[in-house]
């Protein structure tokens, strides 16, 4: 007892050279902090010391990917027979509906060239594993096991066999971090498969569900509604799923329809994903069409014109409700006086 | 000075290990059970041998975990430097508590961390996290007399090795 009641450790009086050292410290911290929330300074940081970072998360891996090794080799043979059988009907049945849809595709490809459009069905894609590392309670990210060497950029848009999964947020040489679509800081802009109503999905603080918060209330939208990526925002490409939608209520202000939506990627179990190369559309508005439609002095007033160009980035849906049918009104006559 | 350095080492290493044991995941549902080892590592160490742990060293500690979280570099750095702070400040005292009054000082450390992560993410602009988030501090409370007890036992027979 008595060896350690020295000067440094004293039992009541408290030091005031502490005390100012952990205010350094702190006010170290909250300039570090500050630093890289705004600057996001820490992930050049973090690509210089993934030499060290790296190997950590590969061995920190390693207990996860044995894991999965033990439940492989001491699984019994009756469920890998079952689970082998499943797989190749699944399989089939995959090669049965993408036979079908090679004719589809291509009869499609072919009126979109009659169309003119250069957009394209075939999917260019990196296979990626995910690394059993855990970034953080609350986080909803997951680390690839790809990352600079492969090409990988930020933005990437990840996906499973069932649907999106998120998009690729930090690229390290050879791992990734990417953010689940179920993040709260997430968004996804989405369109509801059965009538097209398009709208944003967010991630909730719950974890494992999505939200959609603004759906106009006059919109109709059910549980068991297919939700897919709708391609505006040119992150995500359109026509990919990303849930269904399980329970619709009414915001306690009752301006909007709040939906819950579940996930359709597998969110928590899948091992192998896909990365998405070079598919989102550009960034922002597609540039405005030529002038068609009758000419400009035929037209009421001057504001007219830019409304079709507001709706770009779909940050808030409410509008949406009204300004669609108004350029669905605006834009048919116009194509109609065109010839 | 052979047992010198073999307890530096068994110092870094257990630190490391809290670093390692903080990025190896649990199985989905028991994720919010997942204790803030670094923590509990470093406290262990406060207790123990106060003069080796520092304000110093344990933010570098929270440098080094928020370099391999990723999430915000200086969180932990400032969560562990007030838990130490706090620590050490009542080391002494600490020390004589019966285990389960010292398990339940770690407790209220434990939730004054988890108080202090909350304010930085909420200043973040993050939304308030779900109830789960409050069960670790919990965990690592119950796990604490298991934690200081095995530390203590291999402390022990290193040394008895050593010499």
């Amino acid at each position: 007892m008595a060896l350690n009641r020295d000067e440094q450790s004293p039992l009541f009086a408290p030091g005031v050279a502490g005390t100012l050292r952990l205010i350094v410290y702190l006010v170290l911290a909250c300039v570090l902090m500050v630093l890289d929330h705004r600057g996001g300074w820490l992930s050049n940081v973090r690509y210089g010391l993934s030499i060290v970072v790296e190997p950590i998360y590969r061995i920190a891996g390693l207990p996860s990917q044995g894991f999965q090794a033990a439940t492989v080799a001491f699984a019994d043979r009756q469920r890998l027979t079952e689970a082998n059988q499943r797989l190749r009907e699944d399989l089939l049945l995959a090669n049965a509906k993408l036979n079908r849809m090679a004719s589809v595709a291509e009869q499609n490809q072919r009126l979109k060239e009659l169309l003119d459009t250069q957009h394209s069905l075939s999917l260019n894609v990196q296979l990626a594993r995910l690394i059993g590392v855990d970034v953080g309670a609350f986080r909803h990210r997951i680390v690839l096991n790809v990352g600079a060497r492969d090409k990988v950029q930020a933005g990437q848009v990840v996906i499973d066999a069932r649907g999106v999964m998120g998009q690729v947020v930090e690229v390290m040489p050879t791992t990734s971090v990417a953010m689940l679509i179920t993040d709260p800081n997430h968004a996804i802009p989405v369109t509801v498969e059965r009538t097209g109503l398009r709208t944003v999905a967010y991630g909730s603080r719950g974890g494992d569900m999505l939200v959609l918060p603004n759906i106009p209330v006059s919109a109709d939208v059910q549980a068991g509604d297919k939700l897919v990526t709708s391609g505006l925002g040119g992150r995500f490409p359109p026509g990919f799923p990303v849930g269904e939608v399980r329970d619709v209520a009414q915001t306690p202000s009752g301006t909007f329809l709040s939906a819950q939506a579940k996930p359709a990627a597998d969110l928590d179990r899948s091992e192998d994903v896909l990365l998405l190369h070079d598919l989102a559309e550009q960034d922002g508005p597609p540039p405005l069409a030529p002038n068609a439609g009758p000419p400009a002095g035929l037209a009421p007033d001057p504001n007219a014109p830019t409304v079709p160009v507001a709706p770009t980035l779909p940050k808030v849906t409410s509008p949406t409700a009204t300004p669609v049918p108004a350029r669905a009104t605006s834009s048919t006559p116009a194509a109609g006086t065109k010839p | 000075m052979n047992k010198l350095r073999v307890r530096q080492l068994w110092f870094a290493a257990t630190l490391l290990l809290s670093l390692f044991l903080m990025l190896i995941p649990l199985p989905g549902p028991l994720t919010p059970f997942k204790p803030y080892w670094p923590a509990l590592i470093l406290l262990y160490w406060c207790l123990q041998s106060g003069d080796r742990v520092t304000l110093g060293l344990a933010f570098c500690l929270g440098v080094g975990a928020d370099l391999f979280d990723g999430v915000l570099l200086g969180e932990q750095a400032l969560r562990l430097t007030a838990m130490v702070f706090i620590a050490l400040r009542f080391r002494s005292r600490l020390r004589f508590f019966p285990m389960w009054q010292q398990s339940l000082a770690v407790l209220a450390l434990l939730l004054n961390d988890r108080v202090l992560l909350l304010l930085i993410r909420i200043f973040g602009g993050d939304p308030l996290p779900p109830p789960e988030y409050w069960i670790s501090p919990l965990v690592g409370a119950a796990l604490w007399p298991f934690v200081f007890l095995i530390l203590d036992d291999l402390r022990a027979r290193l040394r008895i090795h050593d010499t």
